[in-house]
Formats: structure tokens, C-alpha cells, sequence
């Protein structure tokens, strides 16, 4: 299989990708790492008729501490993820995620920005950006422009990204004092999309929740924010009464379908399930004091 | 439009589409049949080649992406007749039934064995993750590079000239 015809452009300097995609940007297609791209490109599912690459853009792959947030740049890629020290010690959440994300080979190329972007309702990262109440830096050659990760997701593998921008990088705030995350994902097999996935993360001040993020991965038509279970968990002790209520909201927020891999029904209690594990391995990582 | 690598420590280029993978490339362009493909899909790991050392699945690269890398091939193990250790692994342990996927499956363990010179089956098993063997050789295939992990700490040990069995690379 090989991909319709396309032109391809390998800018290798950003205004230089940004003059590109502010001429063509209605025809062209970012492309960073492509993993998500170019299978999509061989089934012929997506046919631009330019191919921006943006792999060669210098300074694109850093991680590192801007302020509160960590910022993740568009070439950083999932393995970079995966070995990050800083992470592991601000973010856990995200190197716990990491492994959770197609396969090693595939994470030796993909990209956190370009999965983010892509936004396949079933893509992992985009419901632990939820999660994490990331921002997403976008720029196109009238400016930069912050987009919060509430909203940006559309509709399937649709985004409030305009043609001439591309996002170079994404912030993600430091979650402060004691807090906690987890992902919880259900596969077939390593590589799988998730049958359903959760991810959570939880701030608390003294034995209070003060900041929560749940996101739901493959259960509707974009990675969803459950945000009423959200809500019910802020200002309060994590109780099992508590975590139930919030399992239980999440479980409503979900629009799954029905398909091979399970019901509709199964999929919403799968969310519930994976909501009270989540909270419960969040709550007693932010109690050891692991951020 | 032309694309120009380093393909097994040799500089190799053609004039191709956009479009072309980089695992056409090297097997329609360079002839380099080694590297297979299996389910053109990015599942299965059969097209395994390492680029900048890293293990990738070259259908899910385009030829023009890898423009000025290193690109290593199954081709590029061995030294001449000598069999590189990961080869002999392979060998001596019964890595393989049908084939298939032991050029992926070679240059995936090859990359784990320099980062990780002593791996457990766990990191082994984990590192093979994103590759498909569906003679389900698995058993064997861990101890293939077991066994080559082995063979090159008793090579590092020993003493320097000696002849080292499946040495190379």
C-alpha cells in the first residue's frame, strides 16, 4: 500500500513552515512524526495534496520547565517521554501513560504534539491532556495563539486548529503540592486502540480535593472531559462514597458505541470501573507525596 | 525528487516519489530484500529497520523522512561471513520456525542488547512488544537473545584477540 501522490515540503526553519501552510495551509497536512499520518495516508483515508513535514525543525523536541508548566515541544517524541527524568518526577502521570501508547517502535517516531493533533477519539494522549488541563501553543504566520485542550477536540480527528497554524508545542501545568494520576486502559493486545481508557489526576489540599481531571479515551466522538465528575470531587475528601458519585458521572458523560470489542453498556461501566480505580491509585500516590 | 542516506554504513540515493516508504525503498530501490513486509499496517514489525539507531517500522516512514539518516538493514548485521551475535543467537536457539519475522525481530533485539547489555525476559518480551511472530517461536525467541546477550558479555570478558564464536559487527 502506498498513499495517493502528494507534494511534500521539509521546512527547516519555522517561519519558513509557516510561510508554507499561510499559502497552502487549506491543501497541506502537518506531519511530525507521521505514525498516526501515513497509515492514514496508505488507506488513503486522508489525501492532501502537500505534506508540510516539520521533522526537521530545530529545537522542536525539547522538554523542559517554562514557569508552573512543562513544555513539550512538537518533535518531542513518546520514547522521549518515556526516558524523561523530569517527567517522571513532575508529571508521572505521563511516563505511567506512555507505555500505554501503541508500541515501542511506534513511540520511537510518533509524537505527543502530533497525537494530540491528529485527534483520533480513541488516541490516548488527548484524554491525559484533559486530565491535565494542557494548553497547546499554536502558531501561524500572523502569531501565537494558546488554545486550551477544553474545546480544541471537535469531532473525530477534527480540531480548532486553523490550516495556516501549527502547534509547536504543548504546556501542561506542574500539578502543586500533594497530587496524584493514573491510567487505566483496557487492549486487546500491546499496539491496540483502547477498548476504553481513563485517565485521572488529582490535586488535594490536606485531605481535600483542590484541582481533578478525568478524561475518557474511545468513548465518543472526541476524547471527552468528564466534567460534572470533576466537579463533584473538588472541595472534597476522597471518600468511597465520593469516588463512587464521580465513577458514576463519568460513566453518564460517556457516549460510547456498541462494536465488536463490547456493548455500549459494558464500555460506560468500564469508564465507572476505571474512574474508581483511577481516583484510588491517584489518591494513594498523592498521599506517598509522589507529585 | 532525490533522497540520499546512509544505508549500512553506505551512502545510497535514487530519485523517488514522495509517496515511496522508506521499506519500498530499500527493498524496490536498493534491492535490499531483507526487510520484509508483513502487514503494511504498522502492526505486525516485520519491516524493522533501525534509523538513527532507533528500531522503526519502515512502513510507516516515507523514504523522503529519511533523507540524510542512518539507516541500519537485517543486511547490515553480519560481518562478511561472520554471523553477527544477535545472528547466531537466533541460530543456535531456534529463534525462528518460518522466517518471517526474524530480520524484524533481529534488528528490534539488536537495539535493546546496546541499551540494555544484560535484559531480563520481562525487558526482552517488552522490547519485541511491537513485533508479530505468528509461528509463535516467542519461547525461543527470548532465548535467542538471551543467548546473545550472553555470548557478548563472554566476549567482553575475554581476553583481547581471541577469537570470540559469532563475533562481528
Amino acid at each position: 500500500m502506498f498513499p495517493a501522490a502528494f507534494d511534500y515540503s521539509a521546512p527547516t526553519t519555522l517561519a519558513e513552515a509557516l510561510s508554507i501552510l499561510a499559502q497552502r495551509g487549506d491543501d497541506a497536512k502537518v506531519m511530525a512524526g507521521g505514525q498516526s499520518l501515513i497509515p492514514l495516508l496508505k488507506l488513503r483515508f486522508s489525501q492532501p495534496q502537500l505534506i508540510v513535514d516539520i521533522g526537521r525543525l530545530p529545537g522542536m523536541a525539547e522538554i523542559k520547565r517554562d514557569d508552573g508548566h512543562v513544555r513539550i515541544g512538537a518533535l518531542a517524541r513518546h520514547v522521549d517521554i518515556e526516558r524523561s527524568k523530569e517527567l517522571a518526577k513532575l508529571i508521572p502521570l505521563m511516563v505511567e501513560a506512555v507505555h500505554w501508547i501503541a508500541d515501542p517502535l511506534v513511540r520511537n517516531r510518533g509524537t505527543l504534539v502530533g497525537s494530540v493533533c491528529h485527534a483520533d477519539p480513541s488516541g490516548d494522549w488527548g484524554s491525559i491532556m484533559l486530565a491535565l488541563n494542557a494548553e497547546l501553543i499554536a502558531q501561524s504566520s500572523k502569531g501565537e495563539r494558546v488554545i486550551p485542550i477544553d474545546g480544541f477536540f471537535q469531532s473525530p480527528f477534527t480540531t480548532t486548529l486553523r490550516p495556516d497554524e501549527v502547534v509547536t508545542a504543548i504546556r501542561i501545568p506542574v500539578p502543586a503540592g500533594s497530587a496524584g494520576g493514573s491510567y487505566h486502559k483496557l487492549e486487546r493486545k500491546v499496539g491496540d486502540f483502547a477498548t476504553v481508557a481513563v485517565s485521572v489526576q488529582v490535586e488535594l489540599d490536606g485531605r481535600k480535593v483542590k484541582k481533578a481531571g478525568i478524561g475518557l479515551t474511545s468513548v465518543g466522538a472526541t476524547n471527552l472531559k468528564a466534567k460534572k465528575a470533576e466537579q463533584a470531587l473538588v472541595g472534597h475528601e476522597l471518600t468511597d462514597d465520593v469516588i463512587a458519585q464521580a465513577a458514576k458521572l463519568a460513566a453518564e458523560a460517556a457516549e460510547p458505541k456498541g462494536d465488536t470489542r463490547g456493548t455500549a453498556a459494558y464500555k460506560k461501566d468500564v469508564v465507572r470501573v476505571f474512574v474508581q480505580r483511577g481516583l484510588k491509585a491517584a489518591l494513594a500516590r498523592a498521599q506517598e507525596g509522589k507529585a | 525528487m532525490k533522497v540520499t542516506m546512509r544505508v549500512n554504513g553506505v551512502e545510497r540515493s535514487a530519485d523517488v516519489e514522495p509517496r515511496v516508504l522508506l521499506v519500498d525503498f530499500l527493498r524496490s530501490n536498493l534491492l535490499l530484500t531483507g526487510t520484509h513486509i508483513g502487514c503494511d499496517t504498522t502492526s505486525c514489525g516485520a519491516c524493522t529497520v533501525r534509523m538513527d539507531g532507533d528500531p522503526v517500522k519502515s512502513c510507516t516512514v516515507l523514504a523522503v523522512q529519511a533523507e540524510g539518516r542512518e539507516i541500519k538493514t537485517v543486511e547490515g548485521l553480519a560481518n562478511g561471513a561472520a554471523l553477527a551475535p544477535i545472528q547466531v543467537g537466533f541460530h543456535e536457539e531456534h529463534g525462528l520456525q518460518c522466517g518471517f519475522c526474524t530480520p524484524g525481530m533481529m534488528m528490534v533485539t539488536s537495539a535493546l542488547l546496546e541499551r540494555n547489555p544484560n535484559p531480563t525476559d520481562d525487558d526482552i518480551r517488552w522490547a519485541i512488544s511491537g513485533n508479530i511472530c505468528r509461528c509463535t517461536g516467542y519461547m525461543n525467541i527470548v532465548k535467542a537473545v538471551k543467548h546473545a546477550a550472553q555470548m557478548q558479555a563472554d566476549a567482553a570478558k575475554a581476553p583481547a584477540g581471541a577469537a570470540v564464536a559469532g563475533g562481528g559487527e
